[in-house]
């Protein structure tokens, strides 16, 4: 960093004589310090905690570094290992379905949630405000709320036996687990996206609802006529929010299938498996890194994805 | 969000003077629509506020009441504090719970103090090297932060950090994220003000403390929060650069309670409730902050 070479001393000795110092001088002779003085913690904090690892980690992905051991390089060994390693493809097709199961979820339940607290009808702040709860707590409370509803013998199971459902494995099940913990990650999800959609519906023309009312459209029609193009933008960007973030699950599956993904593993998540095998005192660096670099890409590309879907949309 | 700031004020003398419910185009509501509207809104506020309530019950229920029972009683029979006894005898819950609230408080200050001179950097000064800086952080704010945890985690070691509180704090001290924030702020306002402060020969930190401040507080209260939230729910970095259970945050502790005494229904309620309380409070004093960050943050990000 450039900027953190500046001096210290300069800032008191500037602010000290700058009552008699003249406007015009002072721009020669303050400026060019005084800047970087200003960017330099966040720069450095950015640098060293952010862009530095960011290139260690494409480093270290062609190395075989672990935690204790420095490693050397060894080209494209740990990707030709990825291909044939199972956790791999069973991480990246948990992700993947990931983002399948609960984005169109994030993108549609909280437009609907927006809609229904959007008229200011008496006690809706409340409502506005309750429905955003979620949000606020911590992933480990809702992970660990979850799996006490959701137990073989919590209160979900008690109440699917009263209306004769009968008991079901929510967290046993590898698949239902799965689901589980989509619907967790949407219910957390809920209330942020509301509000996103609440600002965008306050721009949606009132004139456009009267005039397909009056052209007789029912209110359904009209959802679909004049609210969702109003909103279109909106709904690409929370698809694009939601889809980097779904893609990077850890917490949900981690606290409901356990550290190890379930039994077998069945339910590991990529970033649950970057965690896993590059942590700790004989973690391998160099191996995670590889995979670090594909959830990169991965995000990269889902982003790069939705924002094409709606240029296209636009044309 | 002008949505919850620009209705707020003409909805009461509304309701006041006339008992019939318009929506906000002042037309009126049809009361089945109404009544509709309102079994909704219940059905959705015990989906998402329910389950709390249903840990909290949880949580006050005594060690003889029958936690699985079916039908399911939701509220205890002899509410009792026990369970929060006894969750501080089982892990240090108050030193985790400090632990949590040193490193957020830390994050609030750095962010707010780094991010505001960053951005006003970005912003108002000028420099050569203005548009490389600011490349810099928008492009640190797209990398996310799993991706390189890992590399984290091992320049955490190189700087001999790991395993404390300081090295939780770190990473995330002055947010890209919260730099461009501030720059848009700086950047709204009026440049005549400071340029008038300018020829008056205030200097670039007096400028700084005593006008372009002083403008921005919404914005600052903004990152103030989500500073606040973003630290003390985080998990998956304290998992990584922790180990020693001295040291643990709340969610961490949390998760090691749950490892280790799963079974504990009771116990584990009583930890999950102790690690929320605060932020439920603080979002009911604060809602229009952490309302006025979402807009922010997603028009940013």
């Amino acid at each position: 960093m450039a900027s953190s070479t500046v001096p210290t001393g300069s800032r008191a000795r500037r602010g000290s004589r700058a009552p008699e110092d003249r406007p015009v001088r002072r721009v020669r002779r303050q400026l060019p310090s005084s800047p970087w003085l200003f960017a330099a913690p966040g720069l450095l904090i950015t640098g060293v905690f952010v862009l530095y690892p960011f290139v260690s980690t494409v480093i270290n992905s062609f190395t075989d570094r672990r935690t204790l051991i420095p490693g050397k390089f060894v080209g494209l060994a740990n990707f030709r290992e990825l291909l044939d390693d199972d956790m791999f493809w069973i991480g990246l097709r948990n992700s993947t379905l990931y983002v399948l199961g609960v984005v169109p979820a994030l993108v549609i339940l909280p437009l609907l949630l927006a809609l229904l607290v959007q008229k200011n009808i008496p006690g809706i702040t409340f409502f506005r405000s309750a429905f955003y709860t979620p949000v606020v707590a911590s992933i480990v409370v809702v992970g660990l709320i979850w799996v006490w509803l959701l137990d073989e013998r919590g209160l979900i199971n008690s109440l699917l036996e009263i209306i004769g459902v009968g008991r079901v494995g929510f967290l046993s099940d590898q698949w239902l687990l799965l689901v589980s913990a989509m619907a967790v990650t949407v219910w957390k999800g809920l209330g942020y996206y509301m509000i996103i959609y609440l600002a965008a519906l306050a721009n949606v023309p009132r004139e456009l609802h009267e005039a397909a009312a009056v052209d007789g459209a029912g209110a359904i029609r009209r959802f679909v006529t004049v609210t969702v193009p109003a909103v279109r933008s909106t709904m690409v960007l929370v698809g694009a929010l939601s889809s980097v973030a779904a893609f990077k699950v850890f917490s949900e599956v981690y606290l409901m299938a356990g550290p190890s993904g379930g039994p077998a593993g069945e339910d590991t998540t990529l970033v649950m498996l970057v965690q896993r095998t590059g942590t700790g005192l004989t973690g391998r660096v160099g191996y995670a890194s590889a995979i670090s670099v594909v959830v990169f890409v991965v995000t990269v590309v889902l982003m790069l994805l939705v924002l094409r879907a709606d240029r296209k949309d636009e044309s | 969000m002008s949505v919850l700031e620009k209705t707020r004020p003409d909805r009461k003398p509304a309701a006041a003077r006339e008992p019939r419910v318009t929506d906000e185009h002042g037309r009126r509501i049809r009361v089945w629509e109404l009544a509709l509207r309102y079994v909704l809104l219940l059905v959705v506020l015990a989906l998402t506020v329910g389950p709390f309530l249903w840990q909290l019950s949880t949580s006050l229920k005594g060690p003889t009441e029958d936690i699985y029972s079916s039908p399911p009683s939701f509220l205890p029979g002899h509410p009792t504090l026990h369970n929060y006894e006894r969750v501080a005898n089982t892990i240090p819950v108050w030193d985790y719970a400090f632990n949590s609230l040193k490193v957020a408080t830390a994050n609030v200050v750095t962010n707010c103090v780094g991010s505001a001179l960053a951005g006003y950097a970005l912003a108002r000064l000028r420099y050569r090297g203005r548009r490389v800086a600011t490349l810099v952080f928008i492009l640190a704010m797209l990398v996310p932060v799993e991706s390189i945890i890992i590399a984290q985690f091992t320049t955490m070691r190189e700087l001999d950090l790991n395993n404390t509180l300081i090295g939780v704090v770190l990473p995330a001290c002055i947010a890209s994220m919260n730099v461009l924030l501030m720059r848009n702020a700086f950047l709204n306002l009026p440049y005549e003000i400071e340029e008038a402060a300018f020829v008056d020969g205030a200097n670039a930190w007096q400028r700084f403390l005593r006008i372009a401040v002083p403008s921005v507080k919404g914005t600052l209260a903004v990152v103030a929060i989500f500073a606040f939230m973003g630290a003390w729910d985080d998990f998956l970095w304290p998992l990584i650069v922790l180990s020693d259970p001295d040291k643990f945050t709340l969610t961490i502790g949390l998760n090691y309670l749950h490892g280790t005494f799963a079974n504990d229904e009771r116990l584990v309620a009583a930890g999950t409730v102790i690690a929320v309380a605060p932020l439920i409070a603080l979002f009911a004093c604060l809602q229009r902050y952490f309302f006025r960050g979402v807009g922010e943050g997603a028009v940013k990000g």
